[in-house]
């Protein structure tokens, strides 16, 4: 009963994101702060973590390839499969999760404990608007995002590859060329940008609605977290089932 | 003027307001006193719109708070401000950027206006050269300063304030009691202060409504209260040792 009407709160929380809007210019700072914090913000661990990614995989797929008669550019063909189908707008968003997904929770949640949205709401600002539409805007960069970490995944594993005498440069890049469907890029971002409207609304609404003090807020991040990761891998499932099956 | 007729709020089972009716006075700073858990806070929640009461009218001078609609509603949020028990300024901007956020908000004035009237309430305040500081860094007394600063920026007709001395020194606390009913008249502006602070009753209670278990048991000025034959009232008035010695004294002496 209780997920019922979680659900319920979740779709109302959206209703009253989108109504009311906050005076534009307002706005407009707003959102400039939020695509620095969660956009800007989130690029270098993105980097770092989908370049070493890459690597381990052109690195893995290296080292199990004990037949001859496969050739060497499945190297740079798996590792562009995985990194453009699975690893940067999956596990990225996954990994988004923690880092956007508590950190949303955490500061709306801490507003929450501090009466900061009640003095919104008594000032009559819409709150949820004020606080979450900023966000989803911001997000809709997040495509922006995994298109980095596709491409430093992809030259990871050209260079793990490489530099560690697994496969040469043109065999590689012969891999990276091999039956390529630009159709799964598409894909990736259709799936990117699903993902970042979770990535904004689900931690949001964990801040939004929660009750109690300092310890709740970090229960609320850690549930954020966990229901965020849950989402996208269902939505991956889902989408992915409509898309490519 | 704020009028309440038989309001009443229930959480599930419990009933916290069980049917209060009064006035608030314009011009005036009107204290919600009582013990706690008696409703004080719920009661002025209702009024300024963050709970719906379960049944009862709010009246905002000849306007039902029930009967408004959106349009109206917007408008009369920019006549109130707030002050929160805990301050609620925004951590993440500076003084100026707190006490200019209503103006931001609901004004078209100019960056250089909001400014100048920035500065004109912090000096009202009596705070001056902490523009570029965070709340963060400035004491708890500052801190809800800058709060009525903040309220008071977009003259509002109607001040209300939680629990404005909780968590401070009873200097401080004079000087933000001062402060605040300084204030009303100046604006002559209705203003409800929620309290269970006796030192406030005594220096600004210029009515009080005195609240029991969600019931309003007494109502007067802040003469009369040291003059009443309510159990309740003098209760409560004389749980302070002081005041217990204070009424021994005028015993003694009389």
């Amino acid at each position: 009963m209780k997920y019922i009407e979680d659900i319920g709160s979740y779709f109302l929380m959206l209703k009253k994101v989108f109504s009311n809007p906050t005076k534009t210019s307002v706005l407009k700072d707003l959102i400039l702060k939020e695509i620095e914090d969660l956009i800007i913000g989130s690029i270098p661990i993105v980097a770092f973590i989908s370049f070493f990614v890459g690597g381990v995989v052109a690195i893995q797929t290296a080292l199990n390839i004990d037949n001859p008669l496969i050739p060497s550019y499945l190297i740079g063909f798996a590792t562009r499969q995985s990194i453009i189908l699975e690893f940067a707008p999956t596990f990225i968003s996954v990994i988004m999760a923690g880092k956007v997904g508590s950190f949303i929770t955490s500061s709306i949640g801490s507003m929450r404990v501090t009466e900061q949205i009640d003095a919104l709401e008594v000032m009559g600002v819409n709150s949820l608007n004020y606080l979450v539409y900023p966000k989803i805007v911001a997000l809709l960069l997040y495509p922006f995002v995994i298109a980095i970490a596709m491409f430093l995944g992809i030259f990871g594993g050209w260079v793990a590859g490489v530099y560690g005498g697994f496969s040469s440069s043109d065999a590689f890049i012969q891999g990276l060329q091999q039956d390529f469907i630009p159709f799964h890029i598409l894909y990736a971002f259709i799936k990117t940008s699903v993902f970042a409207f979770i990535l904004a609304t689900v931690p949001s609404w964990q801040g939004y609605y929660m009750k109690g003090g300092a310890l709740e807020v970090g229960k609320a991040s850690t549930n954020a977290f966990v229901w965020t990761s849950v989402l996208i891998i269902l939505a991956n499932y889902i989408i992915t089932q409509l898309l490519l099956s | 003027m704020i009028k309440v007729e038989n309001i009443k709020k229930s959480f599930g089972e419990e009933e916290i307001l069980k049917g209060i009716s009064t006035t608030f006075d314009k011009g005036k700073t009107n204290l919600i006193i009582g013990q706690s858990g008696s409703g004080k806070t719920v009661l002025l929640k209702c009024l300024i719109g963050l709970f719906e009461p379960n049944d009862g009218l709010i009246y905002f001078e000849d306007k039902v708070l029930k009967k408004m609609n959106d349009e109206d509603r917007r408008n009369l949020r920019e006549d109130i401000g707030m002050l929160f028990q805990g301050g609620a300024l925004f951590d993440s901007m500076t003084i100026e950027e707190n006490v200019m956020f209503p103006l931001k908000m609901f004004s078209s004035q100019k960056k250089s206006e909001m400014l100048e009237r920035v500065n004109e309430v912090l000096k009202r305040v009596n705070l001056e050269n902490v523009n570029n500081k965070f709340p963060s860094e400035i004491s708890g007394g500052m801190q809800k300063r800058v709060s009525i600063a903040r309220a008071i920026v977009n003259k509002p007709k109607y001040l209300f304030c939680d629990e404005p001395n909780s968590g401070l020194d009873p200097n401080t606390a004079i000087v933000i009691d001062n402060l605040i009913q300084e204030i009303t008249h100046e604006y002559n502006i209705t203003t409800i202060v929620v309290t269970h602070d006796m030192n406030s009753v005594m220096e600004i209670g210029e009515k009080i409504v005195f609240l029991k278990n969600g019931l309003l048991v007494w109502q007067g000025t802040n003469d009369e209260i040291f003059k009443t034959d309510n159990d309740d009232v003098t209760k409560f008035v004389y749980s302070s040792d002081l005041f217990k010695k204070i009424r021994d004294l005028q015993v003694k002496k009389s």
